[in-house]
């Protein structure tokens, strides 16, 4: 084998170790006040969940499950998946997860559609943007988790960064490619009786792209749940740290009944959210 | 300026039997690509389209057009796919920019308007109609048809009047709650014309607006849309690439190939005197009798008899001409109807004073008559139906000329109006 001649090596890594360094002495407030938002939400949410009691909790999936599916039969076996979660011990575990995937799909949203908005409105926006998201959907996590770990410390909130990184692009690519669809004559029909962009954007545009940006919303949930397992190795607590915990001390019995949980967590969200996108 | 009563009122009527130019088009150039105004260059003029296609990369989408659209006109902009004519169409809105040019609305030049003046100006002139619809799934008839209005910030439930009043004009009254998704194309169509009519605009811009419609159904809404015109009298451009259509529909129509003005003119114009090779080609199949007049292959009568001569002057006349009957017209030179040589005698033989005798029925029979507008086609049943020349008359009755079956033929055959001029 020829061997790459060393002589036109690029020092990148040095480079981004420096820029870290950098950042870490010069933008510690930003990143602390970014935590701090975080942090708050999060427990807003763990709030919200742990003090509605499961008691309470499973009859309203039951009935969220029932009305929103159309189908008795999809709200008992929901019911009965949060109740073998709660049967497995994993309860109060269950609920932190949920608050995590619930922050961090919330800030995915936040940051996502805007995004998806813009990138509709100007070619030159999609064609810089898209490599970026690839590249949040294909780096390997640790890449990122490791920087996160170092701005916002151990915990949860390097866990939503990292889970927003990798869930986000689903919900910008869907809402750009759902306006970009949108039947062009009803935008010209708008813009052909005087509508400002604003107008177009809020009364004809987003309007129809709906259906898809929904589905954006759906897949953004699904993978922001399937991180919490990674989320978990900076010190999240929920099912994921189960999973880690069992995986290192060879529990299979606890890493499979950990990893059901998720399972259930998972088709329970995502029938819910998919019934509203397909409703709209 | 001064002026008196009389001479203003008949400044005034002057003005309006002169229909003002409402829209007016001057050296309308739009080339796609990179650079775009260099084509629009003398040294450019010469070249066809591809070879300029070929040597630059741009596309011309309209070359040099010009043309003007007078107040309440119906015109058609006509082509093949790729003429231009769509693009034509978003110009006038600017829906599209011109790459050079200029267009006149209600004399104001439109190119020059900023984003936002633009905005209001197409609030207040325009409606446009698409052909697939344009309509917002998510909102209701009633909402879709009220979007224009919306869009001017008009207060709610005069919104909801004024489109509730369009959608009666064309016969959707009853079907404002539901979802245009559960409409046919035909009533879904009659929505997106709703929503341009509800604003009142001055100029209806509908690009192919019945193309996407079943035959059956594209030909009554033509008829519906007809007489709807008839009632409005707006100003209509008209985007087409059915040739049958434009005639029936236009008061004027221009032909456009290859981004360029082929000919301007009347149905019966274009028809009969096509301006080029290409505009032949295009009307090859239409048939004259489809956009031909009565009123313009009519004669004077030869022969005309007067309701106050009696029977026996009639008859004097008749022989004298050799003829067997003729038309028979009062004071007014109204018709009355026709009159023949053996109803005549008998009429002579039993009327008791031959002398004060009046032509009028029963010796004169009432016979079909038609306007000057009908086309030939329409004249066929009658001619079959009955033995004499077809009588055109006024709108008031009065004869204006006669039509004979053998005008009609030469008229329609391929070659037949070029003998004459």
């Amino acid at each position: 084998m020829i061997e790459f001649p060393e002589i036109v090596r690029i020092p990148l890594r040095d480079w981004i170790d420096a820029a870290m360094s950098w950042l870490l002495v010069h933008l510690d407030g930003f990143f602390d006040a970014v935590g701090w938002i975080i942090l708050k939400v999060m427990l807003g949410f763990e709030y919200i969940f742990t003090v509605i009691p499961w008691f309470l909790f499973i009859p309203l999936i039951f009935f969220a499950g029932w009305k929103m599916l159309k189908s008795l039969s999809m709200g008992i076996v929901m019911a009965l998946m949060l109740f073998l979660i709660g049967c497995f011990g994993y309860w109060e575990l269950a609920m932190k997860t949920l608050s995590l995937v619930s922050a961090s799909v919330l800030f995915s949203l936040l940051i996502g559609i805007p995004t998806g908005i813009a990138m509709a409105q100007r070619d030159r926006t999609e064609s810089i943007l898209k490599p970026v998201l690839d590249a949040m959907q294909t780096m390997p996590s640790f890449v990122y988790l490791i920087p996160a770990l170092m701005f916002f410390g151990l915990g949860r909130v390097p866990a939503v960064i990292a889970t927003i990184i990798y869930a986000v692009p689903p919900v910008i690519r869907l809402t750009n490619v759902g306006i970009r669809t949108v039947d062009p004559e009803a935008v010209e029909a708008a813009k052909a009786f005087g509508a400002k962009r604003k107008q177009v954007l809020l009364d004809v545009q987003l309007p129809l792209a709906k259906p898809s940006i929904m589905v954006g919303i759906n897949q953004t949930t699904m993978m922001a749940l399937a991180m919490v397992v990674i989320g978990s190795m900076i010190g999240a607590k929920g099912l994921g740290m189960e999973v880690l915990l069992s995986i290192n001390r060879i529990e299979v019995g606890r890493g499979f009944e950990a990893g059901i949980s998720i399972v259930f967590l998972a088709i329970i969200i995502d029938r819910l959210t998919f019934s509203i996108s397909k409703r709209t | 300026m001064e002026l008196s009563p009389e001479a203003a009122e008949e400044a005034a009527t002057a003005a309006s039997s002169v229909p003002e130019e409402i829209i007016r088009v001057e050296g309308l150039w739009k080339v796609f690509g990179r650079d775009p105004k260099r084509i629009t260059a003398a040294k450019y003029a010469h070249q066809s389209k591809e070879e300029i296609q070929k040597k630059t990369g741009n596309i011309i989408g309209l070359r040099n057009v010009d043309f003007s659209v007078k107040k309440g006109e119906f015109f058609i902009i006509m082509g093949l796919s790729g003429s231009g004519k769509s693009t034509l169409i978003r110009n006038i809105i600017r829906l599209i920019n011109p790459t050079a040019g200029k267009i006149f609305i209600k004399e104001r030049n439109i190119t020059k308007l900023s984003e936002n003046d633009l905005l209001d100006f197409r609030k207040d002139t325009f409606g446009m109609v698409f052909q697939h619809y344009g309509l917002l799934p998510h909102l209701t008839v009633l909402d879709n048809a009220a979007f224009g209005l919306k869009v001017r910030r008009i207060p709610k439930g005069e919104q909801y009047a004024k489109a509730m009043q369009a959608l009666e004009t064309v016969g959707l009254k009853g079907w404002e709650d539901y979802y245009p998704g559960s409409l046919s194309g035909g009533m879904q169509q009659r929505v997106g014309l709703a929503r341009a009519l509800a604003n009142n605009p001055d100029i209806l811009l509908m690009d192919e607006p019945f193309s996407g419609l079943d035959p059956l159904i594209r030909r009554q809404m033509q008829d519906e849309f007809i007489e709807l015109q008839e009632k409005l009298q707006k100003t209509i451009v008209f985007v087409t690439h059915d040739l049958s259509e434009a005639l029936k529909l236009g008061d004027r129509i221009a032909i456009l190939h290859d981004g360029e003005v082929a000919q301007i003119g009347t149905p019966e114009e274009i028809v009969t005197e096509p301006a080029d090779d290409y505009v032949r080609e295009f009307v090859h199949d239409a048939s004259p009798a489809k956009v031909v007049t009565a009123g313009k292959i009519m004669l004077d009568p030869e022969v005309l008899l007067y309701s106050w001569e009696g029977p026996k002057t009639a008859l004097t006349i008749l022989k004298k001409n050799n003829r067997q009957g003729a038309f028979v017209v009062d004071q007014k030179h109204r018709l009355l109807g026709v009159a023949n040589q053996a109803r005549l005698e008998k009429f002579q033989n039993d009327v008791e004073d031959p002398e004060k005798a009046k032509l009028k029925p029963p010796v004169v029979k009432e016979v079909p008559s038609v306007g000057e507008d009908t086309v030939l086609e329409d004249l066929f049943s009658i001619v079959t139906a009955n033995p004499y020349p077809i009588p055109v008359v006024s709108e008031s009755g009065r004869l204006l000329g006669i039509v004979k079956t053998d005008d009609i033929f030469e008229a329609i055959s391929p070659n037949g109006g070029d003998g004459d001029d």
